[in-house]
């Protein structure tokens, strides 16, 4: 397939202007008979849908919580980066752009970061308007800390609760249109699968998970901003509804999937305590500013950790990494705690954690400053572990955390199906390999708030309102194929539940598709993958009717999907032989064990097209040509 | 450790409802408790009957879908939400009542999952500072007191849980709209709407069905993110200053 990126002429800081400008608009009388369908309500999502409807058009939303405030977007900790240069510690927007495009590994769009860089110092102001309470100075001037990948201090935050503080901005937005009609909201609603006409996303088929009926929605454009898919690894630190299901039913009806491979590891989360666990909890990587990650020296060493003496402890991160130290990015910090693990070195009770340790920093700056920074972080860590982090070590361990990769769009956030734009987690723009800490907010707002609005404007202003007509034989035929697969989960009558192939699943993918990568490794995994798939049609046990609440039935057509699309996923882990960002292949390796990239054949975005089941997906190239960053080796040290 | 369970089972919001009991083994202290309900579930799939249904998400205390009364005290009997309970905190043998949420206005809808939306319907009614995309001035034009700033944020860390409804014996709603009045009056950008606010808030809680407050402060002490009652004052005061004086003077 042949893919155009659309990224606009003219040097770097000018594109996004100029391309504004060749946008066509639309007049202010006509805008109300557009519609417009965003899926997902989270920072990107719910951010689109109130920025669209004060524009004047209308729109529906469509969550699967009980509410658009509980999306994934309020679990975010840590901050959101804008190039305000408050601090006066040297900022810039070139600076930003830099750092993101570093931290990705060079295999992230330029344009788009520079947009995305150029965007962020607009979030600051529309959230500060809203009555998003960032922290503050005595002075009263918003307040920064220092996060992974940079050198400056540029990440605004409200405790440890950034996410939160961002999404309840957007959801009140989104409540303004709600209550003066403009938006018609869809809690307890999930995307079943999308309505192509004429090869255009002219609506999408959802599931009402009160009722369970199934209902069809038409409008103009589809919004698709559902999250990221780490739950394919079965534990991570995301929700556990956060699903690949939206955009893998998006993937089979033509659009391509980009990079799939790319996903983050988090370097600091609780550790794992058993089989039973359903999810693995993030510390922020704030901590990481005034904590000391460290490992004994020795192997095997089960002394308590305050009984070790500072000579025969190893301060790796610093160690290795001189000039970033606790701050490395997350990628590298992540393998370095494997590779002390791996070493023998690891902590607790299974050996799988090191420390990450308050002690110079509560002697430093006093308890109650720590408390002040970090107090609902130190809670939660007390909550799950029942040990106090105030007077012995946290113990942490990486774990799947967010998704670089997501359905391919170009430069106007569009996917190569026209009328389907793709927001947030959900699409592969603008972290390449790798994303930053507090990065995340500042893409989802950026896409949300100031780039969508425009586009979809632009896309809009090209066509004729539709009117909404959903009897057609298109939304008919997939309204039948969603209905066919359903009663197909509930008729295998098997013996096991859905979470037992979900376990299964993730232990597979992060074995083998996870923190190291090999060929043999994930040639042996696309055989295993499809095998676990076939026991799961035929051996799921489906309990409960199709109407009503029926949460057993949603995990299984979203576990579904999970198995279908993990050998997407590892197809391209395969296929890409470098080591870039958090993509790293054992094969690919400097001397000193850091990834070694291979610009030379893989400066290009992987984009996949579905091409029917049971088949192996076909691979398109976006070739990546960096005009005006030149691609170094990535050091931290 | 054994433990028996009794959990509310409800078809549907016009069915009766009644408690199933549950005996359970092999739950250990690292679990938490929603994890020893997935346990349950994943033995009730393998028989093919029904699951437990039960609202949950993010399952570290931020997104405020859980929503079971566990022995009488809404998220049960640590400080936290249902998902950040860890059976260290039962004993072996003990038997656990598992409920809904009840109040009026958050009606049942099954097993455990209640409808909430009453709490959208308030924000809708005016939790919000009308400012459009594009409209902002620089972030740092208006300075705002660090005090005041960790006050707004102290209300505004609410998570919409509606425990503070469940555990109150009015079914009253005034430490939620409290928080969420309190979060927008306390900033200078909340300020041109607040009377306005105020009166839309509180007359759409009255409307959902919510009791009034009777200073039992039965929200504060299960509030998860621990929102002091001291917002209800200012709620109080805020109202009534509306009330008494609609307009600027």
């Amino acid at each position: 397939m042949k893919l155009n990126a659309r990224v606009p002429d003219g040097p770097l800081a000018e594109k996004w202007d100029n391309c504004k400008m060749g946008m066509k608009l639309v007049n202010p009388a006509n805008k109300r008979k557009y519609h417009v369908i965003v899926v997902g309500t989270g920072l990107a999502g719910g951010a689109c849908a109130a920025s669209l409807a004060e524009l004047g058009y209308q729109v529906s939303t469509f969550c699967f919580q009980d509410s658009p405030r509980r999306a994934h977007s309020i679990a975010a900790q840590g901050g959101i980066n804008a190039a305000k240069n408050y601090p006066n510690d040297g900022d810039s927007v070139e600076r930003l752009f830099l750092d993101t495009i570093k931290g990705g590994d060079y295999r992230a769009r330029e344009s788009n970061v520079y947009r995305l860089a150029q965007t962020s110092v607009n979030i600051i102001d529309q959230c500060v308007a809203q009555g998003v309470p960032f922290a503050r100075e005595y002075g009263g001037q918003l307040d920064n800390r220092s996060f992974g990948g940079a050198q400056v201090s540029r990440t605004f935050y409200c405790r440890g609760q950034t996410g939160q503080q961002l999404l309840l901005g957007a959801y009140a937005s989104l409540n303004r249109q709600i209550e003066k009609g403009r938006v018609k909201s869809h809690t307890r609603h999930e995307m079943m699968d999308l309505v192509l006409v004429d090869g255009k996303a002219k609506g999408i088929i959802v599931r009402d998970m009160v009722t369970g009926q199934i209902e069809r929605h038409a409008a103009d454009a589809v919004v698709l901003a559902s999250g990221g898919y780490g739950p394919v690894f079965y534990l991570s630190t995301n929700a556990m509804g956060c699903n690949v299901s939206a955009t893998y039913r998006a993937f089979k009806r033509g659009a391509m999937f980009a990079n799939p491979c790319y996903t983050q590891i988090h370097p600091t989360c609780i550790p794992v305590t058993g089989d039973f666990q359903s999810k693995l909890t993030l510390m922020s990587e704030s901590l990481r500013n005034d904590g000391r990650i460290w490992v004994p020296k020795k192997q095997g060493d089960t002394r308590a950790p305050g009984t070790i003496p500072e000579s025969e402890r190893d301060y790796y991160l610093e160690r290795k990494y001189p000039s970033y130290g606790n701050l490395a990015p997350r990628d590298i910090a992540s393998r370095a705690a494997k590779e002390a693990c791996d070493a023998g070195r690891g902590v607790g009770q299974f050996g799988r954690g090191v420390n990450l340790d308050f002690a110079d920093a509560i002697n430093r700056l006093g308890a109650k400053t720590i408390a002040e920074r970090y107090g609902n972080l130190f809670d939660m860590y007390s909550h799950i572990t029942g040990e106090n982090p105030y007077q012995a070590p946290m113990r942490i361990y990486p774990a799947v955390h967010y998704v670089m990769g997501g359905l391919w769009v170009d430069y106007r956030l569009m996917s190569n199906i026209p009328g389907l734009f793709v927001l947030g987690e959900a699409n592969f723009s603008d972290h390449g390999a790798n994303r930053l800490g507090a990065s995340a907010l500042m893409q989802g707002l950026a896409d949300g708030y100031f780039i969508a609005p425009y586009t979809i404007t632009d896309y809009l202003a090209g066509m004729k309102p539709s009117g909404d007509t959903t009897q057609t034989k298109e939304f008919a035929q997939t309204e039948s194929e969603v209905g066919q697969r359903l009663s197909k989960l509930q008729n295998v009558k098997g013996k096991h539940s859905c979470q037992e192939f979900h376990r299964e699943l993730g232990k597979l993918v992060w074995e083998y598709c996870g923190m190291a990568r090999t060929k043999a490794g994930l040639t042996k995994v696309l055989g295993l993958i499809p095998e676990l798939r076939n026991r799961f049609w035929k051996e799921v046990s489906v309990p409960g009717s199709g109407q009503g609440i029926n949460q057993a039935l949603e995990n299984a057509n979203r576990v579904a999907d999970f198995l279908e699309f993990a050998e997407v996923m590892c197809t391209d882990a395969l296929t890409r032989e470098e080591s870039c960002g958090a993509h790293f292949r054992e094969e690919y390796q400097t001397e000193e064990g850091e990834a070694q990239r291979n610009d030379e054949d893989f400066s290009f975005v992987s984009a996949w097209e579905y091409a029917g089941e049971g088949t192996a997906p076909l691979l398109t190239k976006e070739p990546l040509q960096p005009e005006f960053v030149k691609p170094s080796v990535r050091s931290y040290k | 450790m054994k433990l028996n369970l009794k959990i509310w089972r409800q078809k549907s919001t016009t069915d009766k409802g009644h408690f199933e009991q549950h005996p359970i083994d092999g739950v250990i202290p690292e679990m938490s408790f929603l994890e020893m309900l997935d346990v349950l579930n994943d033995t009730l799939s393998a028989a093919g009957k029904e699951n437990i249904a039960f609202d949950h998400d993010c399952r570290e205390g931020i997104c405020g879908s859980c929503s079971m009364v566990i022995n009488g005290v809404a998220h049960g009997p640590t400080r936290g939400t249902t998902c950040q309970t860890y059976m260290r905190n039962f004993r072996d043998g003990q038997t656990i009542v598992i409920e809904p949420f009840r109040a009026t206005a958050f009606p049942v809808l099954c097993d455990l999952v209640v409808d909430r939306s009453a709490f959208d319907r308030i924000q809708q009614a005016g939790g919000f500072v009308s400012v459009n995309v594009g409209g902002a001035p620089e972030g740092n034009s208006v300075p705002i007191s660090k005090v005041n700033a960790d006050l707004a944020m102290d209300a505004a860390q609410c998570i919409g849980c509606g425990a503070c409804v469940a555990a109150c014996k009015n079914a009253s709603a005034m430490l939620f709209v409290a928080a969420k009045v309190g979060h927008l009056r306390l900033l200078p950008q909340g300020e041109p709407e607040a009377k306005d606010r105020v009166k839309k808030m509180v007359a759409q809680m009255d409307s959902e069905g919510f009791g009034n407050c009777t200073n039992q402060y039965e929200c504060e002490a299960v509030c998860p993110k621990e929102i002091r009652a001291d917002f209800i004052s200012l709620l109080n005061r805020e109202y009534l200053g509306a009330s008494v004086f609609p307009r600027p003077m």
